[in-house]
């Protein structure tokens, strides 16, 4: 009995152990990238596992026109792909999840089948479309491009969703004849708040991320988003390299994801494995 | 009951608001996704440049051979399937290790599942910027942290080595995702009947015994299901090898070389029919997976 509980014990601390290692592994690189980003000049180069709480990195880097402007324009096209893929989404799930059709099947296998097309593989007729919208090297041909990974997935999470709820919930008003817009935003939009921030969430995320065709459809600094500002930031020389201001804007970009992810992880996670699980 | 009539109207009214409901969704995936593949396909078989792509001649299959002539291209090829194979085997093994480790009923668990969602939510870039610096030759904490504990007298260098900047491809990919494969993989143990295991633990079977005979077996679906996410992620992967070392062709993955070639080169024929190759090679990949798959649930019973 008084060996089986030591046993017990000795693995439990094994158990918070690796527990221990796995948030050190998680976590040291951005302890790392915010106390870099609080060293000034030189300070950088020596390794102090303290930081030094010098904000001029910062300063640099906010006083950067190119900086804030990409910042706000990542900001303007991920809420835009939630919003625009959000709007079509539902009311494609709500035709896929409540009515029953001829070709219901062929059309969700349709884009679950777009879900997985490989970006690279879309490119160069994309840049085509893109300049025939006249879209090109706008914000514009990213909201466009970015339906591509977060349409077919938003779809298809929704329409798993709406189909889970029972049927009777409508019938009664459309032997009222309601119209079905309206059974669709009196009756399913109250219903479907946390879907619909499940899949709006993973939406941003994954716009606010995106690189290569925030890298290939945009040509000029003011119209960059944020991930491809930080990657093409680069020095004179590999030694002029401004590690300072990138760890500075690194932890800027990644402060609000980190809150998102913390705040809004069960939305996250319900999110992912719906659209894996399911799909 | 309604009469017969009247339900038959109404199902046909039904039938068009969904079609109508469907069609914007259509329209934008027709026009973002479907239409832009054809045409890349088309391209694929012209001398087309990314300066002018309306005018161009048909070529037939010249750029194919000019593709498969460049050893660039194998090369990046290879560079690709290794990186998948490896950075996806890690992944499942370490994601399935960490989500047994999650499951058990212990305080702490929720903030660590928290606390792993993190790496996986942050823009890659962000990801190859921070590494990147860590394992800076000169002033990288890793270098530093080797040199005090002995094992080196001088830095390495990770990117720049040609014999070492694939496996530190993989080692920051395998930070940056196995949270995705913990997620998925705890959901699937999550599901899985609790009393199968009371059942067990009655009888006297071991835990591994447990693990390999009932865990295992059951989770299955779900790791197939995570390992194909990954499987098709891996093989588009762009933006680490990019940014972590972008000239290096020992890290040239298929997605870089044809982005070269478009751009870069602005040859949008050899470009197109690169990706055209991609895209072949990802649904033969998923055509082979998924038939596997489906032939080991049928030889399971399940």
């Amino acid at each position: 009995m008084v060996h089986s509980t030591t046993g017990r014990r000795l693995q439990r601390i094994a158990i918070y152990g690796l527990f221990a290692v796995i948030a050190l592994y998680t976590l040291f690189p951005f302890y790392w990238m915010i106390a870099s980003s609080l060293k000034s000049g030189q300070a950088i180069f020596d390794v102090t596992f303290l930081p030094d709480l010098k904000f001029n990195n910062y300063k640099v880097i906010l006083s950067d026109g190119v900086f804030l402007r990409s910042l706000l324009n990542s900001f303007i096209v991920a809420t835009s792909v939630v919003a625009l893929s959000l709007g079509l989404a539902v009311t494609a799930a709500y035709a896929l999840g409540r009515i029953d059709f001829a070709g219901r099947s062929p059309i969700m296998f349709l884009f679950l089948a777009v879900s997985m097309f490989p970006q690279i593989a879309l490119l160069s007729g994309l840049f085509e479309m893109i300049r025939w919208l006249g879209l090109y090297n706008s914000l514009g041909s990213l909201v466009f491009a970015y339906m591509i990974f977060t349409l077919p997935f938003n779809i298809w999470v929704l329409t798993t969703f709406m189909r889970s709820l029972p049927r009777q919930i409508e019938e009664a008003a459309i032997m009222d004849g309601c119209s079905p817009l309206r059974i669709l935003r009196c009756i399913f939009l109250p219903m479907m708040g946390p879907a619909l921030i499940s899949t709006g969430l993973l939406a941003f995320i994954a716009s606010w991320n995106e690189f290569l065709f925030a890298l290939t459809f945009i040509l000029t600094d003011e119209n960059r988003t944020v991930p491809v500002a930080i990657g093409l930031i680069s020095g004179s020389s590999r030694y002029e390299f401004p590690y300072g201001a990138i760890m500075a804007a690194s932890t800027i970009v990644t402060v609000p994801l980190i809150l998102l992810a913390l705040l809004l992880q069960k939305y996250i996670v319900s999110g992912l494995t719906a659209g894996a699980v399911k799909g | 009951m309604t009469s017969g009539p009247m339900r038959i109207g109404l199902k046909a009214t039904r039938a068009r608001t969904a079609w109508l409901f469907l069609a914007p969704s259509f329209l934008v995936l027709f026009a973002v996704a479907l239409w832009p593949l054809g045409r890349t396909f088309l391209f694929s078989f012209t001398d087309a440049f990314l300066t002018q792509p309306d005018l161009y001649d048909y070529i037939g299959l010249e750029n194919y051979f000019t593709l498969f002539e460049d050893p660039l291209w194998w090369q990046s090829v290879r560079n690709t399937l290794y990186f998948t194979v490896i950075s996806v085997s890690i992944e499942t093994a370490l994601g399935l290790a960490i989500a047994l480790l999650l499951n058990a009923r212990l305080s702490g668990r929720g903030a660590l599942r928290a606390v792993i969602l993190i790496p996986w939510a942050i823009p890659v870039v962000v990801s190859a910027r921070m590494w990147q610096w860590m394992l800076h030759d000169q002033f990288g904490i890793v270098n530093h942290v080797l040199k005090l504990m002995g094992f080196i007298d001088h830095g390495i260098a990770w990117t720049a080595d040609p014999d070492l900047v694939m496996p530190v491809i993989i080692a920051v990919d395998v930070w940056i995702t196995t949270p995705f494969m913990v997620l998925l993989i705890l959901a699937g143990l999550q599901m899985l009947p609790k009393s199968i295991y009371e059942a067990a633990a009655i009888d006297g079977v071991s835990q591994w015994r447990q693990f390999t005979a009932l865990t295992l077996p059951l989770l299955a679906p779900s790791i197939a299901v995570a390992v194909l996410f990954r499987l098709l992620d891996a093989l588009r992967m762009f933006d680490l090898s990019f940014v972590l070392s972008s000239n290096s062709d020992d890290t040239k993955t298929v997605s870089i070389y044809a982005r070269e070639v478009l751009v870069n080169f602005q040859d949008m024929g050899v470009g197109s029919a690169a990706s055209a190759a991609i895209f072949l090679m990802i649904a033969l990949v998923t055509a082979i997976y998924l038939t596997v798959f489906r032939l080991n649930r049928k030889l399971l019973g399940a």
